[in-house]
């Protein structure tokens, strides 16, 4: 059962009033993925994940947890779900202690192994000498630590976790980042944000949402890999730019200099193969050959400004 | 059930940790003292009190029970306003919307927890007309007739207040608003006094009028079922907001 898919939303989609928050947004997270959920600010990341939580009721479409359908057996969907919201859900005047205790309960874990599951929790997030504190009186840092733990307490196979690094120290960021690489060990994780070295630093795979439609949804691999934009030839003998051109998967040529090449290439292909047999076959002297590909944060720019053609790239990652 | 009984003890526990319930609990005690002390000393010295009463336990368990209906009316509204505002405000509802609870557990346990405060409140006022015991004969089916009435009137308060909480994310507003709520219903009793149409029906939901015959040691199931449908239907409308909020 690796690839056991534990959260599926299908044309997921949430009105207020006459604005469309998230519309028609497909989802699929399997076991042991850690899938980051990128846009900018107000795209629909908060309120997709408020859905996926039960929090919140879609206006259309359906959200299945671990198999289970969330409007329709919420409990039993909801008992399979940790969910960090953007502001950590605590309870000031209590210990650290008391509020897990309180989680451990809420979630059903039976009173003869809650302290067992409080201890778990705190050690994962390394909130022991903390235990006896007020969480009122803990650092930013410490109670974003207590809203992971409380989010991990029962074990739930799917977690999910709403900007879970904002407003804490780097060296905080790097602790809550490691902190979730663990988990995506054992668990699936969502995670949002709209930091993107943080969702390269720690995902699987990356969605990025734009006005709450799924703009693209890759795996972080092939996010840097497979996204060859432009392919840059150094050519001691050049031919015509018209034969550069001519190249299949070449849709524009240009010259940099007397023998470096930029071309620009289609979507999903790679001439490199193609011009380095052709250079080889006509001598073109071949002596550099590199490709630029496009990174996330170039990919980011381009789907999520201006005012450009949605297009649904639901590849997904196998 | 148990989830019901995991929300009521941790509300318990917060609304014990918190300043706010032993302020209030501390004031009460002193306003209920004051007045437990002088009707005691106007039914030792006033002969006329005495002859019109029907002994200890109507001038003193009466009138402080009575009194004691219109202080609460104050300060449950203080106790109630948190509940949902608060947790609204803070970001810490979610906790709750997202746990395996349905939410009649959710508003059943936070009221749960409420009437623990209640009990409270309701033992120490108890005390000190129980006192007498020790030098004279009380009527304790009045007492008790008195403390049950107190006890659904703070149900429905609660209950009150409780869905009001539910509407905004301000403490203090659901504060004043219940207030007003609870004073709505207190006052509607003047209308069952007039020449209008349904006066007694108006008359009937008045929330006071309920109370005076279990403080004059009158038990009727009616008015007991009164609070307690008072209180069923605004957790309902609660379980109601919640559900809106959520579509």
């Amino acid at each position: 059962m690796e690839n056991q898919i534990l959260i599926e939303a299908r044309e997921l989609s949430r009105r207020y009033g006459a604005t469309m928050a998230v519309s028609g947004l497909n989802l699929t997270l399997r076991k042991g993925e850690i899938l980051g959920l990128l846009g900018p600010n107000g795209a629909g990341k908060s309120t997709t994940m408020k859905m996926l939580a039960g929090c919140l009721a879609p206006s259309g479409g359906t959200v299945k947890i671990n198999g289970i359908d969330l409007a329709q057996a919420a409990r039993a969907a909801k008992s399979s779900l940790g969910y960090l919201p953007e502001q950590p859900p605590l309870y000031p005047e209590l210990t650290v202690d008391e509020y897990l205790r309180f989680c451990a309960g809420l979630h059903g874990i039976p009173g003869n192994q809650r302290e067992a599951a409080v201890t778990r929790s705190k050690q994962a997030c390394g909130l022991t000498e903390v235990a006896e504190r007020l969480i009122h009186n803990l650092s930013k840092g410490y109670q974003q630590r207590v809203g992971l733990a409380q989010a991990i307490i029962h074990r739930p196979p799917v977690i999910i976790l709403d900007e879970p690094t904002v407003g804490l120290d780097p060296i905080q960021i790097r602790e809550i980042r490691s902190l979730i690489k663990q988990l995506g060990e054992s668990h699936s994780v969502i995670l949002s944000s709209h930091i993107l070295p943080e969702i390269q630093a720690v995902c699987s795979r990356v969605m990025i949402i734009n006005k709450g439609r799924s703009v693209y949804s890759e795996s972080i691999e092939n996010t840097a890999q497979h996204r060859v934009e432009s392919v840059i030839a150094g050519l001691r003998k050049p031919p015509a730019i018209a034969v550069l051109k001519g190249l299949p998967g070449v849709n524009r040529a240009e010259a940099l200099d007397g023998s470096l090449f930029r071309l620009a290439v289609d979507a999903g292909t790679d001439p490199r193969e193609a011009l380095a047999e052709a250079a080889a076959k006509n001598g073109w002297g071949l002596f550099e050959l590199r490709s630029q590909a496009k990174t996330l944060e170039e990919v980011f720019v381009e789907l999520t400004s201006g005012d450009i053609t949605v297009h649904e790239t639901q590849k997904e990652a196998a | 059930m148990s989830t019901v009984l995991t929300i009521a003890r941790n509300e318990a526990r917060r609304i014990f940790v918190s300043p706010l319930a032993w302020a209030v609990l501390a004031v009460l005690q002193l306003i209920f003292a004051v007045v437990f002390v002088s009707l005691l000393f106007s039914y030792a010295q006033d002969s006329q009190v005495r002859d019109q009463s029907q002994g200890v336990a109507d001038v003193i368990g009466g009138g402080l029970f009575g009194f004691a209906a219109v202080v609460l009316l104050l300060s449950i509204p203080l106790m109630t306003m948190r509940l949902f505002a608060e947790e609204r405000k803070s970001g810490s509802l979610t906790l709750l919307l997202s746990a395996p609870a349905s939410l009649i557990e959710i508003v059943l346990g936070k009221f749960l927890g409420l009437v623990s405060f209640m009990l409270a409140a309701l033992v120490l006022l108890a005390i000190m007309p129980l006192t007498l015991l020790s030098g004279t004969h009380l009527d304790l089916g009045f007492i008790a007739s008195g403390l049950l009435g107190l006890f659904l009137l703070m149900l429905s308060f609660g209950a009150a207040g409780l869905f009001v909480s539910t509407l905004t994310r301000e403490p203090t507003i659901a504060a004043v608003v219940s207030f007003g709520l609870l004073l709505f219903f207190w006052l509607i009793q003047i209308f069952a006094n007039q020449q209008i149409p349904f006066a007694s029906a108006i008359g009937y939901l008045a929330i006071i009028g309920h109370f005076q015959s279990l403080l004059r040691g009158i038990f009727n199931t009616a008015d007991v079922v009164y609070y307690l449908l008072f209180t069923v239907f605004f957790l309902w409308l609660a379980v109601l907001r919640l559900d809106i909020e959520r579509n």
